[in-house]
């Protein structure tokens, strides 16, 4: 004990006193000069105002990136004049034009990327210039979507984060925050309903109603940091990327040539571009709805083939609805007949199948899906009809057993009755 | 009646060998007491031919059936689909199975309320509560065998709460399990209970149930048999064989057309095949039979004071049930000192299951 109390010795009190304070003001004093720009400017009212509970939220503040990495100036320092000084490199409020260089020199260095995330893609800068944004930008368009416009800012998020201004489900309102204001967008010759059109569209319903975040919103089609209008002869290319089997029917078909020698936007001219509906067979009839007769002569030979298109797809339409019919009746009842059911699956595929054939605007082909449809819709029809013909069957036969049991029992009574009497 | 002459000739036969005749004399002379509320006592009978449905269609679904997780649900639907009146012996077979359990409470609270329980038949008690006990594990093992999907989760959830008992609750359920989950050898064991066990136990039982009916003759309400002890005039009674079997026969025959009606207007369905990686389909219930004290169990707090709630449940079930197994013992010698706390017993207990089934069906 005599030994540690010797060694203690050269720390008194004071001693101890001394570096805990020294400890202490180190440590308030790393707190004030890591980002001393936020004790000011949390403080500050809009547009100069940012807090820290918003910047906290910031992807490049949770990788350790502060004010300074986009401001300069010097965060270490409580000073305002030190700290905003031009000496220690700040730039102050970042110029609407000079935000995507800005951000491009972190994010098109690969090397600084690959520490934070190396599947990142470093090319969007390299992109936003192609884009119709990045070259209104360069011709000194200040109006322009820049980085900051489509991420925000201060508070910039992951995509895959939902409460990302470009989480697939918020582009659409993102883009539209200019593109559907129809003041913001005078001058441009460009129309302002594409996001009341999309609104409808079954795209944006897969996307927000049934949360498919593979369905298409703005960017699938325009790019995003390329963002451009795909063009009249690329729209195929751009639908095909997801509508892969209708794209290789279409390629061999007669409307393809025919199209792009009219110059006519491929897909959109019979499904439309920002509104598109679900397609309903009646597309091909002769109402409201239809496409073809748009184009097409009343009588004339493509007028007949797609009625004859129009007419095999309802009958098989109907076989597939008659055979389910017996088969709910049939499975009500009690019967078994999960194997026909699942054979619906199989005819229902024939009729989908028939759909997409028809962008190959062969009769010949789409009748080929249709008549292997019908086949199974028919197959199945006959397990449900001999279902309920066994049903039958079995109801009659209950039937006789219980005029049988009746017999039985009226002969036992009447046996009790012969020797009880 | 007389006899055809083979059949003389065999009985001669085995009377010279067996004394036949002396050994059929007791139930020459068995008789049955008539009252108005003798029809209570077909119900035994009815349950006693139930079973033995149970035991022929049983052994001709095995003929088909396949044990296993990739083949049992194969193998009913193609009993279902392709066996010749496979179907019918099926759909016999499980709704048989629910008659014959709700036949065998029937029968359970018609000697409850007719006090048939009372000494000296404490032991026929003894014997059929148990034999409800393994009426209602038939019930619970044949559930699972088609492997499908209400099947599987059933039996899930059934053995989830088995293992909530204190102590030995965990290792019954990998006992019965075949492991930590629900697998294919769960359901080679549920088939191992279901065709060799549980019927090896029955017939043992049933044969002893039968042996002290026959032993000690039936019973009479005590007030009739006070009023009868007065007035041996007043006593009523008919012969078992031919009078009382041939009505219990009607009775069996009318049993086959409800089966009959029930397997062909709805036939048992098959369901879709079970799949462990998908959840549990919602509002799973598990047969009617279970349902009250499945209601309950849903129904009691998680926390009763420093109590698990589904090891209380579990418990207090467990003691009722071990209670109701020795109900006789508890009555005295003296029946007026009881004050027919029993019958009261039994009538709570009839409104309380009845009550917490229809609240389960009912409930969502």
């Amino acid at each position: 004990m005599a030994f540690l109390r010797n060694k203690l010795r050269p720390f008194s009190a004071t001693h101890v006193g001394l570096a805990g304070f020294v400890v202490l003001a180190a440590c308030v004093g790393y707190g004030q000069t890591t980002n001393s720009c936020l004790d000011c400017h949390s403080a500050l009212p809009d547009p100069l105002g940012v807090s820290q509970e918003k910047f906290s939220q910031d992807i490049h503040a949770q990788k350790g990136l502060t004010c300074a990495s986009c401001h300069g100036g010097d965060p270490t320092s409580d000073d305002p004049d030190k700290a905003m000084s031009r000496k220690a490199g700040w730039k102050g409020k970042i110029e609407h034009k000079q935000i995507p260089q800005l951000c491009g020199t972190c994010h098109s260095d690969p090397a600084y990327i690959r520490q934070f995330n190396p599947s990142l893609r470093t090319d969007q800068l390299d992109q936003y210039h192609t884009s119709v944004h990045g070259k209104r930008l360069a011709a000194g368009d200040t109006k322009v979507a820049v980085c900051t416009n489509c991420h925000s800012v201060h508070d910039i998020r992951a995509p895959s984060d939902p409460r990302s201004t470009v989480n697939p489900v918020n582009v659409a309102n993102t883009c539209a925050r200019c593109h559907a204001d129809a003041d913001y967008m005078k001058g441009y010759s460009i129309p302002t309903d594409q996001f009341a059109k999309y609104s409808t569209s079954v795209h944006h319903e897969a996307l927000t109603v049934r949360g498919d975040l593979s369905a298409p919103t703005c960017t699938t089609c325009h790019g995003n940091h390329g963002a451009a209008p795909p063009g009249v002869d690329k729209v195929q290319n751009v639908c095909s990327n997801c509508h892969t089997f209708q794209a290789q029917m279409y390629e061999k078909s007669s409307h393809k040539k025919a199209f792009e020698a009219a110059s006519l936007p491929g897909c959109v001219v019979c499904h439309s571009n920002h509104g598109i509906s679900h397609p309903t067979d009646a597309k091909l009839g002769d109402g409201p709805e239809a496409v073809c007769m748009r184009c097409h002569a009343p009588g004339d030979r493509c007028d007949q083939a797609r009625a004859e298109i129009q007419s095999s797809l309802s009958r098989l339409d109907e076989a597939i609805k008659g055979a389910d019919r017996v088969l709910r009746v049939a499975e009500s009842s009690g019967m078994e007949v999960s194997e026909a059911r699942l054979g619906q699956d199989q005819a229902r595929d024939s009729l989908t199948k028939a759909r997409v054939t028809i962008h190959s605007f062969k009769r010949e082909l789409v009748d080929q899906d249709i008549q292997a449809g019908l086949k199974i819709a028919a197959k199945n029809l006959q397990a449900g009809n001999e279902a309920m013909v066994e049903r039958n069957h079995r109801r009659v036969g209950f039937g006789i057993s219980l005029i049988a049991i009746g017999i039985v029992l009226a002969g036992l009574r009447l046996y009790i009755k012969k020797i009880e009497s | 009646m007389r006899e055809m002459s083979p059949l003389r000739n065999v009985r001669r036969w085995l009377d010279e060998r067996f004394d036949w005749d002396d050994l059929v004399a007791p139930f020459r002379k068995k008789t049955v007491p008539l009252h108005r509320l003798s029809y209570w006592y077909f119900l035994g009978g009815i349950t006693l031919f139930l079973f033995v449905i149970q035991v022929v269609t049983g052994i001709l679904l095995l003929l088909y059936y396949r044990p296993g997780a990739s083949e049992a649900f194969e193998s009913v639907q193609y009993i279902m689909t392709q066996v010749q009146f496979g179907w019918l012996i099926r759909s016999i077979h499980s709704w048989s199975a629910n008659l014959m359990i709700f036949t065998a409470f029937a029968h359970m609270f018609s000697v409850l309320f007719l006090k048939s329980y009372r000494k000296p038949r404490e032991l026929t008690w003894v014997s059929g509560v148990i034999l409800l006990f393994l009426v209602m594990g038939f019930g619970f093992s044949g559930y699972l065998l088609p492997w499908n999907t209400l099947a599987f989760f059933a039996t899930k959830v059934g053995t989830e709460i088995t293992g909530q008992v204190p102590i030995i609750g965990k290792p019954m359920m990998i006992f019965l399990r075949g492991g930590e989950e629900v697998t294919g050898a769960t359901l080679t064991r549920f088939f191992g209970f279901h065709v060799a066990v549980l019927p090896g136990l029955a017939t043992v039982l049933i044969l002893l149930h039968v042996l002290l009916v026959q032993r000690l003759g039936i019973s009479i309400p005590p007030k009739l048999e006070v009023q009868w002890t007065a007035n041996p005039s007043a006593k009523r009674e008919m012969k078992f064989f031919p009078n009382f079997m041939l009505r219990e026969m009607m009775a069996w025959y009318v049993a086959l057309g409800v089966l009959g009606a029930l397997a062909a207007v709805f036939p048992w369905n098959l369901g879709v095949k079970a799949d462990p990686f998908v959840s549990a389909p919602a509002g799973i219930k598990p047969e009617w039979y279970f349902l009250f004290m499945f209601q309950t169990l849903k129904l009691i707090p998680s926390k009763v004071w420093f109590i698990d709630g589904d090891v209380l449940g579990v418990l207090t079930f467990g003691l009722v049930g071990l209670l109701w197994l020795l109900l006789p013992f508890f009555e005295s010698d003296q029946p007026s000192r009881t004050k027919g706390w029993i019958t009261g017993f039994a009538v709570f207990a009839l409104a309380y299951m009845a009550g917490m089934s229809v609240y389960g069906l009912l409930a969502k």
